[in-house]
């Protein structure tokens, strides 16, 4: 207890100093929370939106099908198994690729047929329910906007059937849908799955099978197989790893910043000190304990760091988690799944896991310096000696 | 009695002009013996006149019936060497230096179109029978730059054949679609081709100078010109292998 009482005298004694150090050390603090729940709130959101628009809890797909091959796509198509059905579970899609004229450019697309009255996934998917001459078809806002198509607009579309025949006809966009998910909408049409299934001649038949998102894992079905999260959640899991990696990095260099101010610190007040080193040992203090005040002295930045952290950082943090974080213009382009705004999201773990890391590497700083204090003589150090 | 002669004149002279227009059939036999080949060796120039300026293309192309055949570009110099082989539904590209790369690609690519152009790489290969492919029903006659031409109506014989319908306007004389309308199911127009130059060789008539044109897109279309060919060739077996793409 003493230590720790002479270990905050000396700390609010030494005044400017102290509360320099103790900025960084909080604004190192903040800037790794605020890191952190940026990257979780990223995450959360892009789960989400992948799950409840594209692959809600896994997706059968069938036995030919690669989605990194387009080419695999004339095979992959087969007659929904009886087990896949029923339409409250299963949503099943139909994908083929095509060609469109947007004012008469040349774009490959892929065609998606799937079930206006679907109720898997949360995409809006009523807008196909038509009867017009023209193809109803809808677009996610990223195609929309790169091939100059609002809705209303017609766009001839040109296909080959199952046999491989052309044929073309006009397809008109009755709606186009926002979504943070580029998987469903980059290069991609979506139409009624009995009308694509009729212009492929494929009665009854499709690529893949979204399950309801209560249908996690499943058995293999025959030319069916069932993919889940861990599959098709891959890419995101992957960029995560990568911007953790990067997070590491960019907190590891802000630390280091306030260990180099800490270090420094603790090395001039052990330079400056000299004589109450001396004489503390001489009054009867072991070097162990006058090495705890220092390295105490030091640990204690990171307490007030996290203070005043929370003083000035929690309504700004705050006031981020309830407003959230505008992505720059043209961040949906980059193939991964990201909202307009992300929320940040910072659990309790999360800041208890920072203060922790915080402390102990402070600490571990701290203590470094003090070592020193265990080679000196007592008597020289009374005299201010320089050792 | 006048009506009844002039009559029985008008039926006699349709009947000499019936029995001098083929059938549907001979018509698209005649086609095939100018236009289908069993090996042949020629050389092409592709003009694609695209929104932002025209390209130039040069090839030469070794074929072997319908399945088999390799085209080497000749110029311009960035793409000279590059090679195409086909076999079936099958297709690699070799690039030459500094790549040295072989692309195998399945039937799709045959599909695409070749280096921005209205033909695809379908088109360039194709030597079908049309006979094969088609039922024709004639539709009547009409002058194409001023060349007598029967009017045909093609509907696909088989499921896998890719334009389902096509019109030809075939020039009385020399057998050869002086122009050409190819169709999807739907009936929309897909692409016009119009054959502007013929020349005669080997006993057939072959076009020179052609015109495709994909009509869904706004390109101004793709000139195509045979600069020789010849049909009197023995093309090895290897010509059409990949080891052959690096020779």
């Amino acid at each position: 207890m003493l230590a720790i009482k002479l270990a905050y005298r000396n700390l609010i004694g030494a005044g400017l100093r102290t509360w320099l150090n103790v900025f960084i050390l909080s604004f190192s603090f903040l800037v790794i929370i605020w890191h952190r729940g940026i990257t979780n709130g990223w995450d959360r959101q892009a789960r989400n939106d992948t799950i409840n628009q594209e692959i809600g809890g896994g997706q059968y797909w069938h036995e030919n099908y690669d989605p990194y091959d387009p080419f695999t796509l004339a095979d992959a198509h087969g007659i929904i198994h009886e087990k896949l059905q029923e339409k409250a579970d299963y949503a099943p899609v139909l994908i083929t690729q095509a060609t469109i004229y947007p004012g008469g450019r040349v774009q490959s697309v892929l065609l998606k047929g799937i079930e206006p009255d679907q109720k898997v996934l949360t995409i809006p998917t009523e807008y196909l329910k038509s009867d017009m001459d023209e193809i109803p078809v809808m677009l996610g806002s990223r195609m929309a906007e790169n091939n100059k198509l609002k809705i209303g607009d017609i766009v001839t579309v040109r296909w080959r059937d199952a046999n491989g025949t052309f044929d073309a006809a006009d397809a008109k966009v009755v709606y186009i849908f926002k979504t943070s998910v580029p998987m469903i909408d980059n290069g991609q049409m979506w139409v009624s799955l009995q009308r694509l299934q009729k212009m492929m001649q494929m009665d009854g038949e499709a690529t893949l099978v979204v399950a309801n998102q209560e249908i996690t894992s499943a058995q293999d079905l025959q030319h069916w197989l069932f993919q889940d999260h861990s599959i098709l959640l891959k890419d995101l899991d992957e960029y995560r790893k990568m911007g953790n990696i990067e997070g590491v990095i960019m907190w590891f260099i802000l630390l280091l910043l306030a260990w180099i101010a800490i270090f420094d610190t603790q090395v001039l007040s052990i330079f400056r000190r000299q004589k109450e080193i001396g004489t503390d040992i001489a009054l009867g203090m072991t070097r162990g304990q006058v090495i705890r005040i220092f390295t105490i002295e030091g640990a204690m930045h990171g307490i007030l760091a996290a203070i005043l952290a929370a003083i000035y950082g929690g309504p700004l943090l705050y006031l981020q988690a309830v407003k959230g974080m505008s992505m720059p213009e043209g961040t949906d382009d980059m193939g991964i799944t990201i909202t307009d705004t992300i929320y940040p999201y910072y659990g309790i773990g999360l800041v208890v896991v920072t203060a922790l890391v915080v402390l102990t590497t402070t600490t571990i700083v701290s203590f470094l310096p003090t070592r020193r204090i265990s080679k000196m003589n007592p008597t020289d150090a009374i005299r201010g000696k320089i050792q | 009695m006048k009506k009844i002669i002039a009559f029985g004149i008008l039926i006699l002279f349709s009947s000499l002009l019936m029995a001098q227009t083929p059938s549907a059939e001979e018509i698209l036999n005649k086609i095939d013996e100018n236009m289908v080949f069993d090996q042949a060796i020629s050389k092409s120039k592709m003009i694609i006149h695209g929104r932002i300026g025209d390209r130039t293309i040069e090839s030469k192309s070794w074929s072997k019936g319908n399945d088999l055949a390799m085209v080497e570009y000749l110029s311009p110099p960035r793409e000279a060497g590059t090679k195409m082989l086909k076999t079936a539904d099958k297709l690699w590209i070799y690039t030459p230096e500094p790549t040295d790369r072989i692309i195998t690609i399945s039937g799709h690519l045959l599909r695409q179109s070749v280096m921005g152009s209205d033909l695809s790489y379908e088109d360039i290969t194709d030597n079908s029978s049309m006979i094969e492919s088609y039922n024709a029903e004639i539709l009547g006659t009409e002058t194409i730059r001023d060349r007598e031409c029967w009017v045909l109506e093609l509907t696909a014989k088989k499921d896998d054949i890719s334009y389902y319908s096509r019109k030809i306007w075939v020039d009385t004389e020399r057998l050869l679609p002086l122009k050409e309308e190819r169709f999807a199911k739907s009936g929309k127009l897909l692409k016009k081709t119009e054959i502007l130059e013929v020349f005669k060789q080997d006993g057939r008539w072959y076009p020179r100078h052609m015109i495709f044109k994909d009509m869904l897109s706004r390109g101004k279309g793709t000139e195509y010109f045979i600069e020789s060919i010849d049909f009197n060739v023995d093309i090895p077996e290897y010509k059409f292998t990949k080891a052959a793409l690096r020779r």
